[in-house]
């Protein structure tokens, strides 16, 4: 169930997400140790492009890997295929970036 | 050794379904689960169908699941197989069933054949031989895969081919592997591209059981790995 595209997708965004989510790591050791309020977090994130960059691209990263493993995953457990697997890969991915998009804009443009 | 006896549960059927039979086998020295299907058929059961030629591990026919696992039955002695005195010799899995113990080995082979698994000539019969060095790295790469016997113990230990019926399986992508690295093969591209479709070896999951079970003890999950690092090489190689 995964050709050539899909598979080079899911491996790009891989190698996208591994120094994101290190990053994502290292930033929540330092806003827990230093004891950062939920307010002072948002003034360091809002109106700051960095930001938005930064998780922006990892939203985008994470909804197309994880649309491509679950894809995977139901048509060898559960034996989907064809137009209903296409649909199911296709909302995964739309439902993850809304949300993800929706939660990045939040605590840096809103 | 004395008079033991083996239980021996074989399963019996065709494709709409069956069920295991019974027997007791007189255990006997060097004894192979072969010998003791054929043992079987012979003395118990001539109706009982099953399949196998050389019985010396070169023709790839008599395999089967012993104790639930993929053997070349006429190389596994039973003494090292049996759960107790017991054994359980079943068809093949991941594989239509004809009946009882044979199963239809088409599948298998058609995939080689849409794996690019069939020889792409560089030259005419007028040219001269072209000359193979046996050291150069793709020869010393292909000769790793070169000794399949086609038995299809990999392909029905895979668990990818049980989820993934248009998966090409390990037999046939490592057929492509040494023909990729054939000096005498023409068409590189040809075997990449055949082997980067839906079923293509993008969809190994590297959980290595046809390496495991190989009777030949090749590892078709490395020349899996080659494959995707070249049809990787490729893609980008393309888009420049």
């Amino acid at each position: 169930m995964l050709d050539m595209r899909l598979y080079m997708l899911q491996r790009i965004t891989a190698l996208i997400m591994a120094p994101l989510t290190l990053g994502h790591i290292a930033v929540m050791i330092y806003a827990v140790q230093d004891g950062l309020s939920a307010a002072e977090i948002l003034g360091r994130t809002q109106g700051s492009l960095a930001w938005f960059l930064f998780y922006g691209i990892f939203v985008v990263a994470v909804s197309l890997h994880a649309a491509i493993g679950l894809r995977v995953i139901l048509h060898e457990t559960l034996g989907v295929k064809e137009a209903a697997l296409s649909v199911f890969t296709w909302s995964v991915c739309v439902i993850l970036l809304a949300m993800g998009g929706r939660a990045v804009w939040a605590v840096t443009f809103l | 050794m004395g008079r033991d006896e083996l239980d021996v549960s074989i399963w019996r059927g065709d494709a709409n379904g069956g069920r295991f039979e019974d027997f007791k086998v007189p255990a006997q020295d060097s004894q192979t689960v072969l010998d003791v299907v054929s043992w079987v058929q012979q003395n118990e059961d001539p109706t009982l169908s099953y399949r196998y030629a050389c019985r010396v591990g070169m023709c790839g026919s008599c395999a089967m699941m012993v104790n639930g696992v993929p053997r070349w039955t006429c190389r596994t002695h039973v003494k090292k197989v049996l759960d107790g005195q017991k054994v359980t010799v079943a068809p093949l899995r991941n594989l239509p069933v004809i009946k009882d113990l044979a199963t239809d080995m088409d599948p298998f082979f058609d995939k080689w054949v849409k794996a690019a698994g069939v020889h792409h000539p560089s030259k005419t019969r007028d040219d001269p031989i072209e000359a193979v060095n046996p050291a150069s790295p793709a020869r010393v790469e292909a000769d790793t895969g070169i000794e399949c016997i086609n038995c299809s113990v990999c392909y029905a230990a895979c668990d990818t081919v049980t989820g993934n019926a248009d998966y090409l399986g390990p037999a046939a992508l490592q057929r492509a592997w040494t023909l990729y690295n054939d000096a005498k093969d023409a068409d590189q591209q040809t075997i990449l591209d055949a082997v980067s479709g839906n079923g293509g070896c993008h969809n190994c999951h590297s959980q290595g059981s046809c390496t495991l079970y190989c009777p030949n003890e090749l590892n078709p999950m490395k020349a899996i790995a080659g494959l995707k690092r070249a049809t990787a090489a490729s893609f980008f190689k393309r888009r420049k």
